[in-house]
């Protein structure tokens, strides 16, 4: 077997034995802490496939995991409040049940990475940067001006949302939950990285003209990873929304976007279990050293610049080496 | 009189006050290899960028197939089986030759958008591409990246994806550059059997290579086609000695 793939089966197992260990011993904080870790590592999947693939550098993904915990918000809140969304043309009643939430989440981010990915894929570089951070902080600011959805404070949903034959209060069977769609983000993004449409993806991100002479069109390549990406972001976004049972305009802000690219920058760019390395390290950090000094993110920082400047390939690269060719 | 395979009509290109193409007609048969050659900077490859798509002529019509492609993009014109390779090297430095391969194949079946079959595991293709490979000499090496490869044969692979597109032209320019007289006479027994699958628009300066290759030769001079005809013709032409052929005049 690869190295890697040891690698990622350890993290696999210790994200899972880790919270199911403090289950039986009753420490309910470590669950938590673990069910931020597999949520933040989703969001990171799914920026790994635009960033790591494709190499489209999204600096507005919190748009997508915005708008994931803002479909929980407002259809919890309307479900909180017996109040339905809209009566036109159809009577669209808030839920709480989560599928429907994820269903919602899935189709809402999707569009708007369409949409966001139709308008900036054509610019590269600096200026892709620069658009998707800026289409991020329009969500930011359309969210904080909208008084109904809580505006600038945000949204507290009082009652976690239910998912069939599961008690989501439970902070155990939450974390399963979790989990689960942790690992079916990272099951579609292995199938995603070795199939045609992920090898055209790879090839246009190296040398976009190259694709082209063979009859591939790189720009719609590059709008359905998006698309793609963008879902698994806000399939997370209604997640983290759940966990904290509050949804806020700081999901939309450009710190949750830096964010999750330091999850995959740290966890390795590109490696499918980047994201799972690097929200756990940010996690463990964020725990700890938040608890000695204010300045942790300080310390995230200097890190990161090690991995920019020293370990390409992040924790997994660090650990598993160069990747190796397949076949 | 056969249809050409491909046609080029009144084609012009201006860089500014250069004038990269004036006026250029040119025509590629079924079966034949067409060299074009002529001096550094005579717009060789301005030629073949926009009869591949790459770039948009000023005026004139490209036809291809019998239709005319000059409003087709790159994309479209690969579809239609124009298979291409560059003056400096472009593939995929990152994946091996076998991926760069099925990536070409993908691109001509347009299987791109299948999202959960795993490409290297489908037999068809990845034989297709093999065989692909091994037309060019490149069987022992699919395992190996691109950027891992010598610079003769990151060209050869550049032959195998035009190859794998099974195209109806190929469009090559300068396939031996900085390759050594070992490396060119071997790409020239290529091209040679590789003219019974698609003409080939030949873009060479090694001499030998294109007289021996070259069924036509058209020489291009600031833009200009100069002079057109079968290598004898071209060889006895006064003013194509002069204008090009001058320091090889004794080679001939
Ligand atoms: N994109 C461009 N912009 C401006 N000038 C160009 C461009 N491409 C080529 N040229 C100029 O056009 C002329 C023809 O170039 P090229 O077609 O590359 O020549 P060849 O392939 O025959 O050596 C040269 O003088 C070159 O400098
Ligand atoms: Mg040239």
């Amino acid at each position: 077997m690869r190295r890697e793939t040891i690698i990622n089966a350890g993290l696999a197992a210790g994200l899972l034995a880790i919270p199911l260990w403090a289950h039986v011993t009753g420490e309910i904080f470590t669950i938590t802490l673990a069910t931020r870790v597999a949520i933040l590592a989703l969001a990171a999947v799914g920026l790994n496939l635009a960033l790591g693939l494709g190499g489209l550098v999204s600096f507005g993904h919190a748009a997508y995991f915005g708008l994931g915990g803002y479909a929980m918000g407002i259809l919890a809140f309307h479900a909180q409040t017996y109040d339905p969304i809209f009566t036109w043309p159809f009577v669209f009643e808030g839920t709480k049940q989560m599928l429907v939430i994820w269903a919602v989440a899935l189709v809402a981010s999707g569009l708007a990475a369409a949409l966001i990915g139709m308008l900036t894929l054509h610019t590269s570089g600096a200026y892709f940067i620069m658009a998707t951070l800026a289409f991020g902080q329009m969500f930011y600011y359309l969210f904080v001006s909208w008084p109904k959805y809580g505006g600038e404070d945000g949204m507290a949903i009082y009652v976690r949302n239910d998912f069939p034959g599961l008690n989501t209060l439970d902070p155990i069977q939450l974390f399963v939950i979790c989990y689960a769609l942790l690992m079916a983000g990272l099951f579609v993004s292995w199938r995603i990285a070795r199939s045609p449409f992920g090898l055209a993806l790879q090839a246009a991100r190296q040398n976009a003209e190259r694709v082209e002479t063979v009859g591939i069109r790189p720009f719609r390549i590059r709008l359905a990873a998006f698309v793609i990406s963008g879902m698994i972001t806000g399939l997370a976004g209604a997640l983290m929304a759940d966990l904290n049972r509050f949804v806020g305009p700081t999901m939309f802000s450009w710190h949750t976007s830096g964010e999750i690219m330091v999850l995959v920058i740290l966890g390795g760019v590109a490696r499918l279990y980047g994201p799972v390395a690097g929200a756990a390290l940010f996690v463990l950090l964020e725990h700890w050293l938040g608890g000695v000094s204010d300045y942790w993110l300080a310390f995230v920082g200097a890190l990161l610049l090690l991995v920019v400047l020293f370990a390409r390939g992040g924790l997994i690269g660090s650990l598993a080496g160069r990747e190796v060719a397949h076949d | 009189m056969t249809e050409p395979v491909l046609e080029i009509r009144k084609l012009s290109k201006s860089f500014g006050a250069l004038r990269a193409s004036r006026d250029i007609n040119l025509t590629l048969l079924p079966g034949e290899i067409h060299a074009l050659i002529g001096p550094n900077g005579a717009g060789k490859s301005t030629l073949i960028k926009q009869i591949a798509g790459n770039m948009a002529p000023d005026a004139g019509e490209i036809r291809f197939l019998g239709r005319d492609v000059t409003a087709l993009d790159t994309v479209g014109r690969a579809r239609m089986g124009l298979g291409r390779s560059f003056q400096i090297s472009s593939v995929i430095a990152e994946f091996t030759v076998l991926q760069n391969v099925v990536l070409a194949l993908q691109g001509a079946r347009g299987t791109s958008y299948h999202l959960f079959r795993a490409v290297l595991k489908d037999r068809e293709m990845t034989a297709t591409a093999r065989a692909a490979a091994g037309r060019v000499g490149l069987d022992d090496r699919l395992a190996v990246r691109a950027q891992d490869l010598s610079h003769g044969e990151r060209r050869k692979l550049e032959i195998a994806m035009a190859l794998a597109l099974a195209p109806r032209a190929f469009l090559l320019d300068e396939p031996m550059a900085g390759m050594g007289a070992e490396g060119a006479a071997e790409m020239t027994r290529l091209l040679d059997r590789l003219r019974h699958e698609a003409p080939i628009l030949l873009v060479e300066h090694d001499m030998d290579a294109v007289f021996s290759l070259a069924d036509r030769i058209s020489v291009l001079d600031y833009g200009e086609i100069i002079a057109s005809g079968t290598v004898e013709e071209i060889r006895a032409d006064p003013v194509v000695r002069r204008a090009y052929l001058g320091d090889d005049a004794e080679a001939i």
